[in-house]
């Protein structure tokens, strides 16, 4: 470890707050090590855990897709409705009727603002519903929508919205079929939120699974990362930046479906990169199928102005969202047909190829800098970007 | 991208790494400082140590302005947070920061207004939107961030804004590096300077390192290829004898660093006769406070403030990591009950934090070569 020959020579430096006069060269060389070892076993152990949700309150953080959402998901969530279908945590939840293997999922939107280069609330909310059955393998059939309008909203503003809803309805070939409007007291809503859900019919041509990935496995992205993110945060205004970035919000059942046609049987998983980013997405599946990852930061797509903004801004591309990129992980043999084939779909020219799945350590996501080092690629903690969609 | 790409070419890491190897005398173990929280960053984020022989350890220094706030600040400042009408501003690392009591996070659950700024300026625009509220602005960090504090005091000044004030926590960087160089417990080869901090102080104020201490400093910037050539300038210097202030940094720091962020700063602040750092204890003449001449805008004046002093937790070693007397993982509730999510110290908070940056991207790092 690189950490190893910290000084700590003989006795245990932690226990005592230091030993002084301790740094003396090599002599720690045999304990020290061991001992970080040790304690970064501990600390792996107590990440597999299932999550525990010990918190008071709800805070922002629980939004944020980072490590305190997965404490409610896991520990609140999960276990009052436990059962096979919603333990797999998939994308869409999966399940069959009358001879019909069908998916089902929903999502809501609470983006700020409403409009944004590239797209607006209308169009998240049809998008994200869909994708969330499209990388579940599903097409998408049909969708339900749910507005909850802030009294005072100018109808305008929601005439334009729902017309977003349609036009993206109509660009998906999904049609809305059912919805439902409340209106809250001014002041109790900001402007207006949506809510979708959906039903897709699940696709023969691949079973997909969390819990597929096999050591050996390529992973893909679908394009250039962290543009929807760094969009909506750019459009609120609080910095005076402007990188012309825009919002990569798209349906990507086109996607979805080319890589069922030309790799279907050796296509393990793929998932919407949204909250938290592709980093996030990696480190739900490795988990889900307890097996390490590592990327290579280098072959990672990141536009010009998205790194720039980041680097600004102190945030890191892999945690932003986006809204219309997709992992996917596919047979080893079956990678560069994978790729041929994202990269002919107009938007996934810049589609790569950008790391391996691993086997030890189990859950756990490594990124191989760009600069030649290596580190951990974990779940994020707090929240960079709150309602981004 | 241009002007960045520049600073994190790998062929030149790799150049950089073999001069390194060839500097170090085999069978000699070289601790180097990082002063400066985003060095510590820099180091993990970019995995600079893996292209360090193991015989170079950098030691993680003091230089994070939010690890460094003591528990009872952050308490003074969530009590403020709760006073009817007032709406608080910080940075957005301070929300998570723990006090003896909750964070600032859980105050702004508990229906307190607290908001996340990126700038001092900010915290004036939000003063100037909302007149009927009281609006504070929690000010920290080192000479970095204090002229920023400094100009928005005199521009609220100037304006007559009457609703905006400050909570002064700003600190300096001199007075706990020296107390670090005097702490018995502390045996380092040499520093890497805060790029920063000197862009306001400059490099001429650490001159006293190696003449009173007799340890080389590099002022560096924060960019993989600095880190690596500060650590490379430094070695040379013990390779060839020689100890004195060098400064890597030469495209942003000046020797004398910037006249007119110096002159704001005396304009606004006074030197506090000793200010509390979390885990190092009181430090004389170590922080700013708001002068007499803008007391008007004194967060502490015109609020009462509990300012009671509360004790580091018990388990908690922030203070020896801050020294770097200790590795992160060496502190004995790291980890385990101390975690990203669940911070007992200040530095599992921040990223610049070293606790925070090794459990975040330091577990599994590569083997090093051994010299």
């Amino acid at each position: 470890m690189s950490e190893g020959d910290s000084g700590a020579s003989g006795a245990d430096p932690g226990a005592n707050g230091g030993t002084p006069g301790a740094s003396s060269g090599n002599s720690g060389k045999s304990s020290a090590p061991d001992r970080e070892e040790r304690i970064l076993g501990i600390i792996e152990k107590t990440r597999s855990k299932p999550g525990k949700f010990k918190d008071a309150q709800i805070t922002m953080s629980h939004g944020a897709g980072g490590k305190a959402t997965q404490s409610l998901i896991e520990g609140l969530l999960l276990p009052a409705f436990i059962n096979d279908r919603l333990a797999a945590l998939g994308d869409s939840g999966a399940f069959e009727a009358g001879g019909a293997r069908l998916a089902m999922t929903t999502d809501s939107f609470v983006v700020s603002p409403l409009r944004f280069p590239g797209g607006s609330i209308g169009d998240l909310a049809v998008n994200g519903t869909v994708n969330d059955l499209a990388v579940s393998g599903a097409k998408p059939l049909a969708l339900t929508l749910s507005l909850i309008l802030e009294e005072g909203l100018d109808t305008a503003i929601l005439r334009q919205e729902v017309d977003a809803v349609a036009a993206a309805a109509r660009a998906a070939e999904v049609d809305i079929i059912s919805g439902d409007t409340k209106v809250v007291e001014r002041g109790l809503a900001d402007y207006m939120y949506m809510c979708t859900a959906g039903v897709g019919l699940r696709d023969p041509r691949a079973e997909l699974s969390t819990a597929a990935l096999r050591p050996g496995d390529r992973i893909l992205v679908s394009g250039t990362v962290g543009e929807h993110g760094t969009a909506i945060m750019l459009a609120r205004g609080e910095f005076d930046l402007d990188a012309g970035i825009e919002s990569d919000t798209c349906s990507l059942w086109p996607v979805a479906d080319a890589l069922l046609e030309e790799v279907g049987p050796d296509l393990r998983c793929m998932r919407d990169a949204t909250r938290g980013g592709v980093a996030s997405a990696l480190n739900e599946l490795a988990r889900a199928s307890t097996v390490a990852m590592e990327i290579r930061e280098a072959d990672v797509p990141i536009s010009e102005g998205v790194q720039g903004a980041s680097d600004i801004l102190g945030l890191d591309a892999m945690y932003v969202a986006n809204e219309g990129k997709l992992v996917a992980f596919v047979a080893p043999e079956a990678a560069e047909k994978a790729l041929k084939t994202l990269r002919s779909i107009p938007g996934c020219e810049q589609a790569a190829e950008i790391g391996e799945v691993k086997t030890e350590p189990p859950g756990m996501v490594l990124l191989e800098t760009a600069f030649g080092g290596r580190r951990v690629l974990d779940l994020l903690v707090g929240d960079p970007l709150p309602r981004i969609c | 991208m241009k002007y960045v790409d520049e600073y994190r070419d790998p062929e030149l890491g790799r150049a950089l790494s073999a001069e390194i190897l060839s500097l170090v005398e085999p069978g000699r173990h070289y601790k180097l400082m990082e002063v400066c929280g985003g060095h510590t960053h820099s180091i993990y984020k970019f995995g600079i140590d893996d292209l360090l022989p193991e015989n170079v350890e950098l030691v993680h220094g003091p230089g994070c302005p939010v690890c460094v706030i003591p528990m009872g600040r952050v308490d003074d400042g969530i009590a403020l947070a709760h006073e009817p009408g007032v709406i608080f501003t910080c940075f957005g690392d301070m929300l998570r920061i723990p006090g003896s009591d909750g964070s600032l996070l859980e105050a702004k659950a508990e229906g307190a207004d607290i908001r996340m700024v990126y700038s001092p300026l900010d915290a004036l625009r939000i003063a100037k939107q909302n007149p009927d509220n009281e609006v504070v602005f929690f000010a920290i960090g080192f000479e970095t961030t204090a002229p920023s504090t400094a100009l928005t005091l005199k521009r609220a000044k100037a304006e007559g804004v009457t609703n905006f004030s400050c909570m002064c926590s700003h600190v300096t960087i001199v007075p706990p590096l020296r107390a670090l160089l005097d702490s018995p417990d502390m045996r380092l080869d040499g520093f890497i300077g805060p790029g920063h901090v000197s862009t306001v102080v400059g490099a001429r104020p650490f001159e006293f390192i190696p003449a009173d201490y007799g340890k080389p400093i590099v002022v560096a910037g924060f960019e993989p290829l600095d880190v690596l050539q500060a650590i490379r300038m430094i070695l040379q210097q013990l390779d060839e004898g020689r100890c004195e202030v060098e400064n890597q940094y030469k495209r942003v720091v000046h020797y004398d660093g910037n006249p007119a962020a110096l002159k704001a700063l005396s304009e606004v602040f006074e030197l506090r006769p000793h200010f509390e750092w979390r885990g190092l204890g009181f430090i004389s003449q170590s922080a700013l406070r708001i002068s007499d001449a803008y007391a008007d805008l004194d967060a502490e004046i015109r609020f009462t403030v509990p300012g009671v002093r509360v004790a580091d937790p018990k388990a908690c070693q922030c203070g020896e990591v801050l020294k770097g007397v200790i590795k992160p993982w060496e502190c004995k509730v790291f980890g385990t009950a101390c975690t990203p999510e669940r911070p007992i110290g200040t530095c599992m908070v921040s990223p610049e934090g070293a606790c925070a940056a090794y459990y975040n991207y330091g577990r599994f790092a590569r083997e090093r070569e051994l010299v």
